[in-house]
């Protein structure tokens, strides 16, 4: 699956915030990933954590499966440039964003956003502003499968919506642009 | 040579996901929206003229109006929905 590892350049106390990027089928080890977060410098005193999970009910009934697709390159950069805007934003020390891909059954996490920074503030808000993008602008597209029933799941107005508070522009739902001003 | 991709919803109902175009300069992506569409028939007009279309060529975000250059990968897809 695809990978990437990138430092990008923030504008806070951490000069350049490691950042970890994955796609993967496998399952995602947050217990590691948190322990990634914390680093060794000293400086972080606070890490926010978000894990999306496969829910058993949607909106066709029961679901038995998810199935995640995703466009292998476009989704790397694309979540490359959401975390790039954050790190300019917030004063991070470290982010970590993995999406799994391929059949999930229903319990399963299918991501993680972890985010550490100094304070609170900054964690709860780069978190929370990487998920709302990654919702939006990150070309995965997920299908629910409840017995022989299969349906690709419509995008929310509400997930669009949920973009303003950020400042960003209305337009068209669900259309994968960068986060503003970065790449 | 110009690459092709389809995604989701699209790769299903148009039956492939991916596709080689030859290169006659210039264009545009509507240009080839327009090719697809006289090769491909129905289905693949009515798909490409879906107003929810997201369009990305070389896995930016892009419009009709973005000019191509021979090699450029271009797809289709509907909204995302991860997370």
């Amino acid at each position: 699956m695809a990978a990437m590892g990138s430092r990008a350049a923030g504008t806070g106390s951490a000069a350049a915030a490691p950042v970890r990027i994955r796609v993967l089928a496998e399952d995602i080890d947050v217990g590691e990933l948190e322990r990634w977060l914390q680093r060794e410098d000293g400086g972080v005193g606070a890490i926010v954590s978000f894990t999306g999970y496969v829910r058993g009910r949607g909106a066709g009934g029961d679901i038995q499966r998810l199935w995640l697709e995703h466009y292998p390159g476009m989704t790397e950069r694309a979540i490359g440039a959401i975390v790039a805007e954050a790190t300019r934003r917030w004063a991070l020390h470290a982010v970590a964003v993995l999406h799994r891909v391929g059949e999930l059954g229903p319990g399963a996490r299918i991501v993680y956003v972890g985010v550490a920074s100094a304070h609170r503030g900054d964690a709860f808000a780069a978190c929370e502003f990487i998920m709302d993008y990654l919702k939006t602008r990150a070309p995965f597209w997920k299908k629910e499968c409840s017995g022989r029933e299969e349906r690709w799941v419509e995008p929310r107005d509400s997930d669009e919506a949920a973009l303003r508070r950020w400042g960003a522009p209305g337009g068209g739902s669900g259309r994968p642009d960068a986060a503003e001003g970065s790449a | 040579m110009l690459t092709v991709r389809l995604f989701a919803r699209l790769r299903e109902d148009l039956g492939t996901g991916e596709l080689s175009l030859g290169w006659s300069a210039p264009a545009t992506v509507g240009d080839v929206i327009e090719r697809l569409g006289a090769q491909g028939g129905e289905a693949w007009r009515r798909a490409l003229a879906a107003e929810n279309l997201v369009i990305a060529v070389n896995h930016s975000v892009s419009s009709r109006e973005q000019v191509l250059e021979d090699g450029d990968e271009l797809a289709f897809f509907p909204p995302v929905t991860g997370g």
